[in-house]
């Protein structure tokens, strides 16, 4: 751009100025957008890198819209039988469905089809890492509180519309692989008694695997499912705006305020260039990385299944549990009830429930009805964080029971063993990891009460005269301190005045071992008990500087 | 014609027919067996030359002929070799796993601990203790005369539930394991499937037939030339290596630009 150009946007006399302000008027009488626009650009944001998953998977969903498109453009959702004609020789003359070959061609035929592909399927495998890392920062600073409890119940069918896209995506392109997926999906509606047979019959339009599940696969991949996430997000985006960002304590930071930065200038920039940096990101992944080498698998064949046979990542949790469990099933009336099915699955539902009704069951545990926008600081919440930390650790079980075969060939030990290791981790890991999080989270709370009562330790000890050894501590300044000393305490609700029993104990399980944040009387004291302290050590060394603020 | 007619019933017609079914059996053997087995007959020499190797590093548990030894709490310290024949050999010791480096559920391959020579006499040893597999002729592995995408079909049916599709190798029980495939030679991979090595079934000729296995062979080889089209193959074992680094490196980097994001405005 030249210099007599710049001069003209910038210079209101200028003919480009002019021209945009005429513009800008005429879009605005037709729309009001300038009053929507001035409240936009005014909203304020926090700043922290912590915040931006969200962002991560919202800008992969994006990337995903893309490449979808590109992909559709040449793949065929057919399950039509046809004979192999085309460049990869290992399949040359093989007999194939329609979906296998048009996958084929675009990997190998159609000009950066192997590269949309890879674009669209490591999108799909960072939207989901994006989903789960945003999740845990929600669940750890407790963000779903009030008055964001929808919001997170709408993140939690996110999650899951995320795992249904991938499913009935990778199912799509017909291999052996993504036939394996399917016959489990289908054995598992099998498992279902009275009406499994009929819900795989109604799926499949007969027996498995038919020649329909393909095209309705592709249906609810492309349509139903997008729709659906893209609703969802405009909903959870509307609601974030509603409720205002949620923000870390800090000094001035309140329930009643935002501390960040306005959309506009700072956000639009950061959060348009935060979305080239992720789609460059999958651009160079995708374009050196292999991701589902379809042509590998062959073309589907109810019979081979081949080792190392296991779904994308965020699937793997339910092959786990299916690994995990012993071959348990009876028989009834004739019927074969499938335990080692049912009880997985009956699991997987409770399990997610509970990371879906948190929000719920943490309101009926602290009958805390406030407003809450400042943030907590997960140590400060021991039995929330124990939970979210037992919860992925029986997450990490389950995926480490799906991938037993992997990790017994990679460090030479016995799938046996290492099968019942995980069965019995099952169990005792998650309890495991609970207490010790919650012990850690309660000595880091010591830790921090310490920090405010006495300030930091300096190492620099002085003698008296009797020979009493004392430590200079320097205070913490007020910023400091406020951060560590701002958050809710709770007390456990007591028995009675429509608080039941169930919920009194609950209430103590959470609080009854709560340490409290120092009070301003406790601090008061410890000040004074430090000032004697400064001042006997004074008298014997004259002033020293450090401890001036 | 009548005149045999006449002698059907003769006592020795039972005994005359058994000799020619038994000749036709043993001709039609002959002429329709793989060439494989073939004609590189050994030289005393050799056979001498491996049985000093043999006794030298193999007879500790195979015993001093060959014939296996069973330690005293009956174990089995080495299994006979009898019978296995020169391809066996030719396998165990060409890939390194005998000598067995260390006791376990399966040998592992490692570098050959004798030259080709060696190996050669060893086999020829082992093959003059009993009738078993000869090493295939170089025509029968050359992937260039196989059909790569019948092979594949016969792969991905017989092979991949151990080797995995891609040939990447997979976990067996109790420790046992299916090994890699892609940079093995073509010679080791025909003894493999004839022999049936370690925990791997036998693929006798009437299971695959000799083109058969040189399909087998020329696939893997496709498999070799092709690489990954895709870029870096991640060991090429599918969505859970491809999961670990969606956690790993790619979240390294979205952590990493997020960071720097987060504390430019600062």
């Amino acid at each position: 751009m030249s210099t007599t150009e710049k001069q003209g946007l910038l210079n209101p006399e200028g003919r480009a100025f002019k021209l945009g302000s005429v513009g800008a008027d005429w879009i605005d009488q037709r729309t009001s957008m300038s009053s929507v626009v001035k409240n936009f650009a005014r909203k304020v944001f926090p700043d922290h890198w912590s915040f931006m998953f969200g962002e991560v998977a919202l800008y992969s969903f994006v990337v995903l819209l893309i490449s979808g498109t590109f992909l559709t453009m040449f793949f065929v959702p057919s399950m039509d039988e046809v004979t192999y004609e085309g460049i990869y020789e290992p399949l040359y003359g093989l007999e194939m469905s329609r979906a296998y070959a048009s996958t084929l061609d675009l990997s190998f035929e159609v000009k950066g089809g192997l590269l949309f592909r890879q674009m669209h399927h490591w999108a799909a495998l960072l939207f989901m890492v994006a989903i789960f890392v945003h999740m845990f920062r929600v669940f750890f600073t407790g963000a779903f509180r009030k008055p964001r409890e929808l919001n997170w119940l709408v993140g939690f069918s996110l999650m899951i519309l995320g795992m249904v896209a991938g499913f009935s995506g990778y199912s799509l392109p017909d291999d052996v692989l993504s036939g394996n997926g399917l016959r489990i999906a289908d054995g598992l509606m099998k498992s279902i008694p009275l009406v499994g047979t009929y819900m795989s019959m109604l799926l499949f339009g007969g027996e498995f695997p038919g020649t329909d599940i393909i095209p309705r696969l592709f249906t609810i991949h492309i349509l139903l499912v997008p729709a659906a996430i893209m609703g969802l997000i405009a909903i959870h985006l509307v609601m974030l705006v509603v409720h205002k960002h949620a923000h870390y304590p800090g000094p001035g930071a309140t329930d009643r305020n935002v501390v960040g930065y306005p959309l506009f200038p700072v956000y639009t920039a950061k959060a348009g260039g935060f979305f080239f940096i992720v789609f460059g990101l999958i651009a160079l992944v995708s374009a050196t990385v292999s991701i589902n080498s379809v042509w590998a698998y062959g073309p589907y064949d109810p019979s081979p299944v081949s080792a190392g046979s296991q779904p994308d990542w965020y699937m793997l949790f339910t092959d786990g549990g299916l690994r995990l469990i012993p071959g348990w099933e009876f028989t009834i009336f004739g019927y074969v009830i499938s335990l080692n099915m049912l009880i997985p699955m009956v699991f997987y539902g409770l399990f997610l429930a509970a990371l879906a009704l948190w929000p719920f069951l943490e309101q009926w545990v602290t009958g805390d009805d406030r407003e809450h926008h400042v943030l907590d600081l997960p140590y400060n919440a021991p039995v929330r964080t124990a939970f979210g930390v037992a919860w992925i650790t029986e997450y990490i079980l389950l995926v480490l029971g799906a991938t037993n075969d992997l990790v017994a060939i990679a460090f030479h030990i016995s799938i046996n063993d290492l099968t019942w290791l995980y069965r019995i981790g099952f169990f005792v890991a998650p309890v495991v990891a609970f207490i010790v999080t919650k012990r850690i989270c309660l000595a880091i709370q010591r830790h921090k009460r310490d920090l405010v009562l006495h300030g930091v330790e300096t190492a620099k000890v002085v003698r008296m005269e009797n020979g009493e050894m004392l430590e200079i501590h320097e205070p913490l300044n007020e910023y400091e301190r406020w951060t560590l000393v701002q958050h809710d305490t709770f007390r456990p609700l007591k028995e009675g005045n429509g608080v039941s029993g169930l919920r009194a104990k609950a209430s103590s399980f959470f609080f009854k071992d709560q340490i409290d944040p120092v009070t301003p009387r406790e601090l008061r004291a410890a000040l004074e008990h430090g000032g004697h302290e400064r001042h006997k050590i004074e008298a014997l060394t004259g002033p020293y500087r450090e401890l001036e603020p | 014609m009548k005149a045999l007619a006449q002698h059907r019933h003769h006592p020795l017609a039972f005994l005359a027919i058994l000799l020619m079914a038994l000749l036709a059996t043993g001709g039609l053997f002959v002429a329709l067996s793989p060439k494989d087995a073939s004609a590189q007959s050994a030289s005393q020499a050799d056979i001498d030359a491996g049985r000093d190797l043999f006794v030298a590093n193999c007879a500790t548990c195979h015993g001093m002929k060959g014939e296996g030894r069973i330690d005293g709490e009956g174990n089995t310290s080495g299994p006979s070799l009898i019978g296995v024949g020169a391809a066996s050999v030719d396998f165990q010791v060409g890939t390194g796993r005998m000598p067995m480096q260390e006791s376990g559920p399966q040998a592992h391959r490692k570098p050959a601990q004798f030259n080709d020579e060696q190996t050669k006499q060893l086999s020829a040893y082992v093959a003059s203790l009993g009738p078993g597999p000869e090493i295939p002729s170089a025509d029968a592995v050359d992937p260039a005369k196989g059909d790569p995408a019948k092979g594949g079909e016969i792969f991905r049916i017989n092979c991949a539930m151990c080797h995995n599709a891609s040939g990447s190798g997979g976990a067996l029980t109790r420790g046992k394991f299916a090994p890699p495939l892609l940079d093995v030679e073509p010679t080791h991979v025909y003894e493999a499937m004839e022999t049936g090595p370690q925990n791997m079934p036998v693929f006798n000729d009437n299971n695959l037939t000799p083109e058969d296995k040189r399909d087998v062979i020329a696939y893997l080889n496709k498999l070799d030339e092709n690489g990954s089209p895709g870029g870096y193959s991640l060991g090429s074992l599918g969505p859970v290596t491809e999961g670990l680094f969606a956690w790993t490196v790619f979240l390294a980097l979205i952590l990493g630009c997020a960071y720097w994001l987060g504390a430019k405005a600062k």
